[in-house]
């Protein structure tokens, strides 16, 4: 009996989190994709969602002679989305919380290598608030010759 | 009484087993799949030390249309005989072949545009249609697409984002219905076609200056990326079939060596970009070249047959 009650939740509750992902790609591709102008979309789509709090990681490898935007973009309902680029020795590069989370970061590689982004919903300072939405992250590029 | 509650029973756990199945093959890329994702570690990669508790990991390869530029930044000559015929379409039936060349076709069109072959462009975009279309991806290339694409067939820059737009809803499309493995192959089919015109545009007699034998060793940076990405998606036997066949790859590019200098930044004013400072050493011999072409060329073989 119990399992005939708790079902239809927990088969609303996955079906919404399908439609959560489904709603991400609208989310990327209005708000994130126009902010790589001028640079080329490479074509790739890293959306998913995260709740307050949470961390996402992305790996990559540039080249050199390349030039590259990244941006990440979080939903309204989110705090401040923080995101950090390292080194494969794991040095950090440069984040966003130092430049007013700024959405986007233009870098040129000097040799190719690869990086890893963390991406971090940032904690919501009301306690016992949950908040949930949208996180993307897109590349562009241009040559640099 | 009894027998009503029991349809409705049986109705309920369907839709529960079918929302299970519908978001539960998305765990692949998730925290569930970290210890698969630690056991496709290679050694050499300490940016995957710390791979811990993020919910969502990205195993991002280059795109179809990254592979097409960086070709092109390097000097290479376009050769049409080298991109996959689009008569060859009508061959490929299972999703793992259209997956495959849904990315093939995707890097054969960003050469075709990136090279300005009109006729070309319009034959590639066709041929990536009917791969998205047979494997039910709605909406990625329909007609307004291509009538688009004719009316800017000489405006590269409205090609290019046409492109990039048709992939993103392919990918998209895929990662977001639950189908990260087909996802998967479609990237590793446009990486492998990049990989395999590479190699075939190599001027031998000019190996240790030619700057396409240098991006080729650049892929290196890109295969463990290329492992993980299919490790998160093991146990589909299609999946396990690229994973056997990028293992060969890794074989041979474990021959090369890459070594990098540690990296500093510098802000470059005038474009407001930040320069990533690093120099990196590498050592590929003619012979292990050789070696490495001809795998890709069998693995190619295997995708476009």
């Amino acid at each position: 009996m119990k399992l005939y009650r708790i079902t239809p939740v927990f088969a609303l509750l996955l079906s919404a989190s399908a439609v959560a992902s489904a709603q991400c790609k609208a989310f990327a591709k209005n708000d994130c994709l126009p902010e790589l102008a001028p640079y080329t979309h490479d074509g790739n789509y890293h959306a998913t969602t995260l709740v307050a709090g949470e961390e996402a990681e992305l790996y990559k490898t540039f080249y050199s002679d390349m030039e590259y935007r990244v941006a990440v973009c979080g939903d309204v309902n989110l705090p401040d989305i923080e995101f950090l680029v390292m080194d494969a020795n794991k040095n950090v590069l440069y984040t966003n919380k130092e430049n007013n989370y700024s959405r986007t970061w233009d870098f040129k590689p000097q040799s190719s290598q690869q990086l890893k982004f963390v991406i971090r919903a940032g904690s919501l300072t009301k306690p016992g608030a949950v908040a949930s939405g949208c996180v993307s992250i897109m590349f562009g590029f241009k040559t640099n010759k | 009484m009894n027998k009503k509650h029991a349809g409705t029973r049986v109705c309920l756990l369907v839709t529960f087993f079918a929302a299970i199945a519908f978001t539960g093959c998305r765990s692949g890329s998730n925290k569930a799949s970290q210890e698969e994702l630690k056991v496709n570690i290679p050694e050499n990669t300490g940016i995957y030390d710390d791979i811990k508790q993020a919910e969502k990991i990205f195993n991002a390869l280059p795109s179809p249309i990254e592979s097409a530029m960086l070709l092109k930044a390097a000097g290479a000559e376009f050769d049409a005989s080298l991109l996959n015929p689009v008569d060859n379409a009508g061959r490929y039936v299972s999703n793992k072949s259209m997956a495959l060349n849904l990315g093939i076709y995707t890097c054969d069109l960003s050469v075709a545009s990136l090279y300005e072959q009109t006729q070309l462009i319009i034959n590639y975009m066709n041929s990536a249609k009917k791969m998205a279309d047979g494997l039910g991806i709605l909406d990625a290339i329909d007609q307004s697409t291509i009538n688009r694409l004719e009316e800017n067939i000489n405006n590269n820059e409205v090609i290019m984002e046409i492109v990039s737009e048709t992939f993103l809803n392919s990918n998209s499309y895929l990662e977001d219905n639950g189908q990260p493995a087909i996802a998967a192959m479609t990237l590793v089919g446009g990486w492998l076609e990049g990989l395999y015109i590479s190699t075939r545009l190599v001027d031998m007699n000019n190996f240790n200056g030619d700057k396409i034998a240098s991006r080729i060793i650049d892929q290196k940076l890109s295969l463990d990326i290329l492992i993980n990405l299919l490790g998160s998606n093991q146990g589909d036997p299609a999946i396990d079939e690229l994973i056997a066949q990028v293992n060969k790859l890794k074989a041979v590019f474990d021959k090369v060596t890459i070594t990098a200098s540690p990296v500093s930044t510098e802000l470059d004013n005038a474009s407001n970009s930040t320069i990533l400072k690093s120099e990196a050493k590498t050592d590929m011999t003619p012979e292990v070249f050789k070696e490495l072409a001809s795998t890709v060329n069998e693995i190619r073989n295997s995708f476009i047959k």
